[in-house]
């Protein structure tokens, strides 16, 4: 099993609010993100059983959401705006920058684990740019100074 | 973890403008608990609607307000409640539309962050309108903060009897499911949401039927964004002639605009509807001018699926008829300002990519021609430019314009072809010299 009882738990209860509990399937897919960071084929067949709908249809769904990953990735998922609100102000600068510093290429992982760098699509921070999404919160109004910040905290956290 | 989107706002101006009623409480850090929330006159107008006014009278108010869909499309609300059959044999549904994704709109975030309450009182009176007893709002999934906001004010909603059975003594059941989503720009089109809801690929569905009379779980539904639904409470409780006389005869109201870009202020601005877009980039109380006192290229007025503006054009009044008499939209009220040193191709690379990534894949012209168009832009911006490539980037929009089920397609065509007009010698400057006529250096700072 991956889902913990208590994942199990929280799906259980957000299936029971919907008049049909295939509504309930995007809420499982966030609480099985939330717990183990990415989704597989193994965690769309246990949330099939708990919600009691086969894993096609669970599969069907996540694989049209890019907001979830399909395999792991490092312990912060470091997502970058790049749209053009957030690259008028630099974002893609910011991108480089993070390549540079964590010496890795966009949609690789940091050989201890900690950081994977992608770049995702309009997150609703345009007049907050440059932003980050890190796992599952934002950081916004980024400057180089913050974002060094915020890197060191990360890794002190570790 | 912050509930608090560092966004500017003039909730200060809000404050002392009787006018303005979205933000007047937005930067009071209370403002998301019930109890603050009704000491501001909070669910006065739900106790009003549940005291004694009918379906039909809650309706005419909105229609007669002349209140319109603050997401994008401006179809009048009131007519909208107006579409679900009475006496319907199955039950109706309201869906409130969170999944803010238009690039450059960053409005709903804030009222579900710091005013929870304005957005249920709104959402239960629309509810009450079209007969429904359990209303679900549909947040992005990258808005955990929202998500929990908006739980927690459910919550507390009920405990405090705004939602829940019987409320108020009036015989009448509400519950409020909060929902959360994966991530996608094609959910905010009205008939995926409804999918992505139902537990589907989010895929836009073809109309008719209209979803107010075969929506979710193929019964009547009412799909009205955040923005608009907050406006509700105000209407009921000052008014339809209050509400109509603020904003232009045909334009009633006020709207949110989101401000990014070049400019000095970036943020977000509750202003009558009508207000100088000129004023709203340069006043310093708004935008405060352009960054680095650069000057002005172009702005998008409504969001990234909404025509250019040039700097001779921007003399004019943010709402629905100004805006399209200069050939744009006011789309969800998304302002994107971009100065001189801005290349025109590479604007385009950057809206041309996100449409691709969004488009669903159910339609092939947006499906196919998407893609076609940021291969070839790519390429242009890339220095790989041929001759003919322009006529050719036009003819693939020509052949998706009003060729797809949703709207997908027309947003992600109508910026490239208006910047094609407006600056067709900097693309042919592309093309010829293999570069950008001007040079884009956004450095991260």
């Amino acid at each position: 099993m991956i889902l913990t009882e208590e994942s199990i738990q929280k799906i259980k209860e957000k299936a029971a609010r919907y008049p049909h509990r295939k509504s309930a399937i995007l809420p499982a897919l966030t609480v099985a993100y939330r717990q183990v960071g990415h989704l597989n084929d193994e965690i769309y067949r246990e949330i099939g059983r708990v919600i009691n709908i086969p894993p096609v249809e669970i599969a069907e769904a996540a694989t049209f959401y890019t907001m979830f990953p399909k395999k792991p990735v490092g312990k912060y998922l470091l997502q970058v705006c790049h749209n053009l609100s957030c690259a008028l102000v630099g974002a893609d600068s910011m991108i480089t920058y993070l390549e540079d510093k964590l010496g890795i290429k966009k949609g690789e992982t940091t050989d201890d684990g900690l950081f994977t760098l992608i770049s995702v699509e309009c997150l609703g921070s345009c007049a907050t740019a440059p932003m980050i999404q890190i796992n599952h919160d934002f950081h916004e109004n980024l400057t180089r100074e913050k974002l060094d910040k915020l890197l060191e905290e990360l890794r002190a956290k570790a | 973890m912050s509930f608090y989107s560092p966004v500017i706002t003039n909730a200060s101006e809000a404050t002392s403008n009787e006018k303005l009623h979205l933000f007047k409480y937005v930067e009071d850090p209370q403002q998301h608990k019930s109890e603050i929330f009704e000491s501001h006159g909070g669910y006065t107008a739900w106790r009003k609607v549940l005291g004694g006014m009918s379906t039909q009278q809650v309706i005419d108010e909105v229609k007669n307000s002349g209140l319109r869909g603050r997401g994008g499309a401006g179809f009048p609300t009131g007519m909208k409640w107006g579409f679900v059959p009475k006496n319907s044999p199955k039950p109706t549904y309201l869906c409130c539309n969170a999944d803010e994704s238009e690039p450059g709109t960053c409005k709903d975030r804030v009222l579900m962050e710091r005013d929870p309450h304005g957005v249920i009182e709104g959402m239960a009176i629309a509810a009450y309108a079209i007969g429904c007893h359990i209303m679900f709002i549909y947040i992005r999934g990258e808005f955990n903060h929202c998500i929990e906001r908006m739980e927690e004010a459910a919550r507390e909603a009920r405990e405090r009897g705004h939602l829940g059975e019987n409320i108020y003594g009036s015989g009448y059941d509400l519950e409020m499911i909060v929902h959360s989503g994966g991530g996608a720009y094609i959910c905010g089109e009205e008939t995926a949401l409804l999918n992505s809801l139902e537990g589907e690929r989010g895929m836009s569905r073809i109309r008719p039927p209209i979803p107010a009379i075969e929506g979710l779980y193929a019964s009547p539904t009412i799909v009205n964004n955040v923005e608009s639904l907050a406006a509700v409470p105000h209407i009921i409780n000052r008014g339809a002639d209050w509400y109509k006389a603020l904003g232009t005869e045909k334009s009633t109201g006020t709207k949110l605009f989101s401000l990014s870009g070049h400019v000095k202020r970036p943020g977000n601005f509750e202003v009558e509807l009508g207000f100088s877009l000129e004023k709203l980039i340069y006043d310093p109380e708004y935008g405060g001018g352009i960054l680095d006192d650069k000057k002005l290229k172009g702005v998008i007025p409504g969001g990234a699926s909404t025509p250019f503006l040039t700097p001779e054009m921007i003399n004019v009044g943010l709402d629905y008829e100004s805006l399209t008499t200069v050939g744009s939209m006011l789309g969800s009220g998304a302002v994107m300002v971009f100065h001189e040193g801005t290349c025109i191709v590479w604007i385009i690379k950057k809206l041309i990519h996100f449409f691709r990534h969004e488009s669903c894949g159910k339609c092939t012209p947006c499906r196919e021609g998407t893609g076609w168009l940021e291969n070839m832009i790519n390429r242009i911006e890339a220095g790989q430019g041929q001759p003919g490539d322009i006529e050719k980037i036009e003819e693939v929009c020509g052949n998706i314009l009003g060729r797809t089920i949703c709207p997908l397609g027309d947003a992600a065509v109508m910026p490239i072809q208006s910047a094609i007009k407006n600056w067709r010698e900097e693309w042919q400057y592309h093309i010829d010299h293999g570069k950008c006529q001007v040079e884009t250096d956004f450095s991260f700072r």
